[in-house]
């Protein structure tokens, strides 16, 4: 008989609904457990690598995508102040774990060195990540320039990220542009030339979309800088010609200095200050700039 | 002590044929399944990485079924054959006690080999099934290639370590229960990661009969680490076919010694 077949189906599926629905009932009166309040079990690299036996890299991926469920968890989470405090130390133990996991060195140092909320705002412990990534890959020469960027783009630190770049240059297999680069780093600091220079770089490197994806945005920015020092050319050429700054583009369109509201890379009105200064608009996706680097060469 | 390679054959067949009648081959399912599983749902969550991570866990999971085969069925060779008393049967027949251990160490290497062959081939087609869902400049990127036939080293060597765990799955079973033989060879394989940590206390211990021993102990152990190179071909990084064979020729020397003493032990055992 049909029924006699389809019931015991019925019977197990129904079970298995019920189990699931006590579960959630469960989960949901269940003390808030260790994990949720963001700790680690284990955060010994030695005992869990001595604990894995010789599954210590796929242990490594486990922490890997832990690490970056808490960075992209709490990245889109609402709050308003952002913990990124698991992500060093899940970092250090996928990187224990698989000494030579390369993508967690080169995504791991932005995740940390990216200022907040997007990021821990911690170039120092991206340094640290990159800098012992280099005790075992110590001629890759992309380490050593990520260190130098970490130095250039998040610390501001135009000496060091020059030291970085020519340690680079002098390792097997770098681009020639390095030399150049670390020169103009220390003669001008960072200008925009050199940080275009150095995210294309990594836009035609990466490995993964997000990383793309990043050093896409990266660009825009660049470009809305390029495009905020060419309209603050022409906000001061006004300012002298009125003794006053515009009002509005407006005025700008008038007088045929602009042919229309000017837009940044992502289709948003720039903004124009009361007292002449030009920024992207907190509606833009590129809201808000980093730090601005010179102007010079650009 | 002579061998006779069709007694050798005969038992081997007859394993092999149990071993598929006990649906040992459905784990192949299992790999499949977690495999093409795992690589469908982990693109979200590895920023990239699908590929090395569906390489370590292909690699692990083989792994892990074929140690898991050679400890489970490993101990239940000879076991099984007592409780059943067929073994009576069988020894009765012109097969030597010594022929019947080797054929039944033969057979489990044949269905661990044939298993890793198939499981291989899977492997492979997922690792091609997922560089396509990557765009093509996302591949020129990757400094080693996804169908890389280095891996072929850690699996050669993997199925090494199956040579291994049987042996001492098998040697174990020749005097003990099947789960005291199961838990044996168990802690024997986790000891055999620790050879190098044994050595290092040895090193810092300040008696020295304390630290001879360790040193003696770290290499009578099977030494299983010296035998993972999974996160180095991963990685793209040398591993010489030398080495590979260098560690094939470690697992056949000490395969050798563990099965002569369980031929030794089974040979002595009286079943009256």
């Amino acid at each position: 008989m049909p029924g006699a077949r389809i019931l015991p189906l019925v019977v197990i599926a129904v079970l298995l609904a019920a189990g699931g629905l006590l579960q959630a009932r469960l989960e949901a009166r269940r003390p808030v457990d260790l994990l949720e309040t963001g700790e680690l079990y284990m955060r010994s690299a030695k005992v869990l690598d001595r604990a894995a036996l010789s599954y210590d890299a796929l242990v490594a991926d486990v922490y890997w995508m832990r690490a970056i469920q808490h960075y992209g968890g709490q990245r889109r989470s609402e709050k308003t102040e952002k913990r990124y405090d698991l992500l060093y130390p899940l970092l250090d133990l996928t990187t224990a774990l698989d000494p030579y996991f390369s993508a967690v060195y080169y995504f791991g140092s932005v995740f940390l060195a990216e200022p907040m909320p997007g990021g821990a705002g911690r170039p120092d412990l991206a340094v640290t990540l990159l800098v012992r990534a280099l005790q075992f890959q110590p001629d890759s020469w992309r380490l050593a320039q990520q260190v130098g960027f970490v130095h250039y783009w998040y610390q501001r630190d135009f000496g060091e990220a020059a030291r970085w770049f020519d340690r680079a240059a002098a390792m097997p297999g770098a681009p020639p542009w390095l030399t150049a680069l670390a020169a103009t780093m220390l003669a001008e600091g960072g200008d925009l030339e050199a940080s275009r220079r150095l995210w294309q770089q990594m836009m035609e490197t990466a490995e993964s979309d997000w990383m793309r994806e990043t050093a896409q945005f990266r660009l825009m920015q660049i470009e809305a800088y390029v495009a905020i020092n060419t309209l603050e050319r022409i906000v001061m050429a006004f300012a002298e010609a009125h003794n006053r700054p515009a009002a509005n583009w407006g005025e700008l369109v008038r007088e045929g200095r602009l042919r229309g509201v000017p837009l940044d890379p992502t289709g948003t009105p720039f903004v124009l200050e009361a007292w002449g200064n030009v920024t992207v608009s907190p509606q833009s996706r590129l809201y808000p700039l980093p730090d601005r680097p010179s102007p010079s060469g650009s | 002590m002579h061998l006779r390679a069709r007694s050798i054959a005969l038992v081997a067949t007859h394993v092999f044929k149990e071993s598929v009648r006990d649906k040992v081959l459905y784990n192949l399912v299992a790999f499949a399944v977690l495999l093409i599983g795992v690589s469908y749902l982990i693109g979200q969550l590895t920023a990239g990485q699908d590929v090395k991570m569906v390489k370590d866990l292909g690699l692990a999971a083989m792994s892990v079924f074929g140690l898991f085969i050679a400890i489970f069925i490993g101990v239940g060779l000879v076991a099984k054959e007592l409780e059943r008393r067929s073994v009576y049967a069988l020894l009765v027949k012109p097969i030597e006690r010594h022929e019947f251990i080797l054929g039944k160490y033969a057979g489990l290497m044949l269905t661990l080999a044939i298993n890793v062959a198939i499981m291989t081939v899977a492997y492979y087609a997922v690792l091609w099934g997922v560089a396509q869902s990557f765009p093509a400049e996302s591949r020129e990127m990757w400094t080693v290639p996804v169908l890389d036939p280095a891996l072929m080293k850690a699996i050669v060597l993997i199925v090494a370590q199956f040579g291994l765990v049987t042996a001492i799955a098998l040697f174990f079973s020749t005097f003990s229960s099947p789960f005291l033989s199961a838990a044996l060879s168990f802690a024997l394989y986790v000891a055999g990661h620790f050879g190098a940590d044994l050595r290092e206390f040895g090193a810092i211990t300040e008696s020295p009969l304390t630290a001879a021993l360790c040193t003696a102990v770290s290499y009578v152990i099977p030494n299983f680490s010296v035998l993972d190179v999974k996160a180095a071909v991963v990685h793209g990084r040398p591993v010489s076919w030398t080495f590979v064979a260098g560690g094939v020729g470690y697992v056949a020397v000490y395969a050798s010694a563990v099965l002569t003493a369980a031929m030794l032990i089974f040979s002595r055992r009286d079943f009256r």
